[in-house]
């Protein structure tokens, strides 16, 4: 069925906590006790979505776990602005691999966890989109097919932003990156190219598949939950904008992950052994206008010379999601 | 401390990285005013008293509401709450429906008899108040309350005012009232029925009494010259409305034309409707112009009182009113055709307006006396030092609420001067409008609307029109609230801070910002639900 908000007045579950509700249905993030496994003083951006989707993951997996968690961290801005050496903002066991191996790394963990007979103990690997869709995605691949005791969560900032904001095969289409610009009749990053990760994942049959936006806390804590109870390769695809690689406004960062949500350009989905078994559906609809406008990578698409033909391609992505994934309510009009 | 191979630095926290020195604004947590409250004529705390109806614990959020208004079961039924007219929540689906819960708390507190808090000091001072309406009522509470001896001098043989003698039963029943005056009595208010003040310096010598709130409200009616025959029957709503609470019941006949435009007007046409006559309101504009609230002129309607707009009476004679019909200038003002028709008339009542009796104020010197009311200071004084006045006798829109207001205000004057000091009211906040929410976050929730009475019920019967609401639904509806400008607690600052640089008090204690960690990204002022964050720059 899938996450369903709580229709509990005066905001249900829409926001982080809820006086209104009783103990047992309050959100990990809101209790004081959360474990805060990225602390303070980490050096990520202002209004970084990446090290606010990571808190929410983490912590989410440490609650689940009784605390009893390993974490395996692809290089990417997640392990520089965390851990320059010596300092750590980690809170959790917590073990830096190479760029393209954390998946391997996960799954060594885990397979020495078995031998030593610590089946308490549970595995999360983490990446970014770059790390995951690009450069490890052999070895993500691998753990699929051999359905690793392993969480995998990717934090999809579409963009290699750590290095200087270059193209990944997650960046959208139209996106000026470093590697992309806005020049020639088709600006920005090309139509039809890159990978969609969590289908990819869905095609090898394992246990779990979901996606979620860093504007969804609830959402999040509840695939993480449903994960951990799981067993085998499992994968967690969040969706976190990234303001400085972006273009938006460090106070935007929670309301462009919930435009793209809204408008069905990242449409949220979980999949268990390859079949979607629920959405978060589109609560307010919004044209994917409201959603690019703010962002300058997609400045190029509007204003003086304006590309209303690839926003109108945009577009048309949008509603195949929406239709793809039922993301309207039937008496949403 | 032996180190592995090729380390050479101690591992350390990032918490020795103090990364508010980043910062060029800094998030702060605000009170602002909300809208509700800002409305209120009687100065309630509404998004406060909300706040505790939301969990459910009436007995909290009616102790924070009587704070201002020691009415709250008369105000959920005879208020026109300007509240709900400037409620935020309009721009979503529909405003809060703030009366009704505010009647529920007034009902529920008459029902489990809850009772004001004594007051913990006796100041020694003696007040004088001159009649128990609203403003006379809501005054001596105030003053009670603060520690000062409150006696009220009542003309009339009950309290109440024109809460008793001006509002028909059927939108506030007896018994309400009476609890709500009984419950203020309680706190050793003393109240004199039949005492009317004929000349207030000396009834404050007399008494001893060391200030005097003035409350004696409008109660004169006033009249037009209408031509008129011998036999014909005119008489003052304000008499009708009072005769309808003694024995003797206004004999009036079945034809009763009513005269005006006003709640009165309405007030009289729904009443002699009940006891079975045929109203006729007459009045000289249109519906759009008239001063009595569009709700009451619908339910009238309703109810089967015609309405003859666009009218004034030429004469009266026996049986019969000759109507001449007017007609609207450019300036929206009634002039008149030539026109003229014929109405059966048993009865005129004229519902024009009232005046003031200001004759226990003759000799007192200082007074200013202007378009029939008592001129005040901004702090309820009138010309004469120690005399306060408030209600319907001072410039003001002459409702319950206004006069609830004025007692409370003048309440804290009269201290205040009692003291020797001067009352200073708290700053307001800046206003809590719209723009500052994110509403994304509130659920949807349409609003519950009161059951009516049945129609035939209520063009026979005085029971009361408007119902109320039941426990769930005052619930549901308390949570129907923004909370606009308040903090309410739902933890979004601390759980979308990507710094973990809020630090969350414990319930009831609010939060606050750990500035050695914020970076300033100002989410948390993004997607606070009601606006009570704001970014300030940082100083240089």
């Amino acid at each position: 069925m899938g996450f369903q908000p709580v229709k509990f007045y005066q905001t249900g579950t829409y926001t982080v906590g809820n006086r209104l509700l009783a103990a047992d249905e309050r959100s990990v993030q809101s209790s004081e006790q959360r474990s805060n496994a990225i602390n303070s003083g980490h050096r990520a951006c202002q209004g970084c979505g990446e090290a606010l989707g990571a808190r929410y993951a983490i912590d989410a997996a440490m609650a689940a776990s009784n605390g009893q968690l390993i974490a395996a961290n692809a290089t990417g801005c997640l392990e520089v602005f965390s851990t320059p050496y010596p300092e750590s903002s980690w809170q959790v066991p917590w073990i830096h691999s190479v760029f393209g191996n954390a998946p391997a790394v996960a799954t060594g963990i885990a397979a020495a966890l078995k031998a030593k007979g610590k089946t308490e103990v549970r595995v999360v690997a983490q990446g970014g989109d770059g790390g995951t869709t690009d450069i490890g995605f052999g070895c993500l691949s691998g753990m699929f097919e051999r359905n690793d005791d392993v969480l995998y969560i990717c934090y999809d900032n579409q963009a290699y932003m750590n290095t200087g904001v270059q193209r990944s095969s997650a960046t959208p289409p139209a996106a000026r990156t470093a590697t992309t610009m806005p020049v020639g009749p088709q600006p920005g990053n090309p139509f039809g190219q890159g990978k969609n990760l969590p289908e990819i994942a869905m095609a090898h049959g394992i246990p779990y598949v979901a996606t979620a936006t860093v504007a969804d806390l609830r959402d999040i804590e509840y695939k993480v939950k449903r994960a951990m109870q799981m067993h085998g390769a499992r994968y967690l695809h969040l969706f976190v904008p990234c303001p400085l690689g972006w273009g938006t406004a460090s106070h935007d960062t929670i309301r462009i992950a919930r435009l793209a949500k809204e408008s069905g350009l990242f449409p949220v989905f979980e999949a268990e052994h390859g079949e979607v078994t629920g959405v978060l559906k589109i609560r307010h609809p919004v044209p994917v206008e409201d959603y690019l406008k703010p962002q300058k990578r997609f400045a190029h698409l509007f204003g003086k010379h304006a590309h209303p033909d690839m926003v109108a391609h945009i577009q048309a992505l949008a509603d195949r999601n929406i239709r793809k994934y039922k993301l309207l309510d039937e008496e949403v009009h | 401390m032996a180190k592995p191979f090729a380390i050479t630095l101690k591992p350390g926290s990032s918490l020795t990285n103090l990364t508010g020195t980043w910062r060029t604004e800094r998030p702060v947590y605000v009170d602002r005013l909300p809208p509700c409250n800002h409305a209120c004529p009687a100065g309630e705390n509404i998004q406060g008293w909300l706040f505790h109806a939301e969990s459910g614990d009436y007995e909290q959020a009616w102790r924070v509401l009587v704070q201002d208004n020691p009415l709250p079961a008369v105000m959920g039924r005879v208020c026109y709450h300007p509240c709900e007219n400037s409620c935020n929540r309009g721009q979503l689906d529909a405003p809060v429906g703030i009366n009704s819960v505010e009647r529920f708390l007034g009902d529920e507190a008459i029902r489990c008899g809850w009772k004001f808090d004594a007051p913990a000091t006796s100041s020694g001072k003696k007040v004088l108040i001159v009649g128990a309406g609203p403003s006379g009522l809501s005054a001596a509470y105030h003053l009670a309350r603060m520690g000062h001896a409150v006696e009220i001098h009542e003309a009339g043989p009950l309290a109440g005012g024109m809460m008793r003698f001006g509002i028909p039963k059927y939108r506030l029943p007896r018994d309400v009232l009476d609890a709500e005056v009984q419950r203020i009595l309680d706190l050793g208010v003393t109240l004199k029925l039949n005492t009317r003040v004929e000349h207030i310096e000396q009834t404050m010598k007399q008494g001893g009494f060391d200030a005097a709130f003035l409350a004696v409200g409008a109660h004169i009616a006033r009249r037009t010259t209408i031509p008129a025959g011998d036999a014909a029957h005119i008489v003052d709503a304000v008499s009708v409305l009072r005769s309808m609470e003694g024995e003797d019941k206004p004999m009036l006949g079945r034809r009763v034309v009513v005269y005006g435009g006003g709640n009165t007007a309405i007030d009289v046409a729904r009443t002699v409707k009940r006891m079975g006559a045929e109203p006729v309101i007459v009045y000289r504009r249109t519906r759009d112009k008239a001063p009595a609230h569009d709700f009451e002129i619908e339910e009238a309607l309703q109810e089967g009182v015609m309405i003859k707009w666009l009218s004034t009476i030429k004469q009266a004679i026996d049986g019969e009113i000759t109507v001449e019909r007017m007609q609207l200038d450019d300036k929206g003002f009634p002039q008149p055709t030539g026109e003229y028709e014929k109405l059966e008339a048993d009865s005129v009542v004229l519902a024009l307006g009232q005046d003031v009796d200001l004759s226990l104020l003759e000799g007192v010197p200082g007074l200013e006396i202007k378009d029939g009311v008592v001129q005040v200071a901004p702090n309820m004084m009138t010309g004469r030092t120690g005399i306060f006045a408030g209600g319907d006798m001072v410039p003001s829109e002459r409702t319950v609420t206004v006069g609830v207001g004025h007692g409370k205000k003048a309440a804290r004057n009269i201290d205040a001067w009692l003291r020797g000091t001067e009352y200073t009211p708290a700053p307001r906040h800046e206003p809590a409008s719209f723009d500052m929410l994110n509403p994304w976050y509130y659920t949807d929730a349409p609003k519950t609307v009161r059951p009516m009475l049945d129609l035939i019920r209520r063009q026979t019967t005085f029971e009361e029109v408007q119902g109320g609401l039941d426990e769930t639904n005052a619930l549901f509806e308390a949570r129907r609230c923004l909370s606009c400008g308040n903090c309410f607690e739902c933890d979004n600052c601390y759980g979308v801070c990507p710094d973990n640089a809020v630090i969350k008090l414990g319930s009831g204690k609010r939060f606050k910002f750990n500035y050695d960690y914020c970076k300033g990204c100002g989410i948390c002022v993004s997607e606070c639900p009601c606006g009570a964050i704001k970014m300030v720059p940082e100083e240089t």
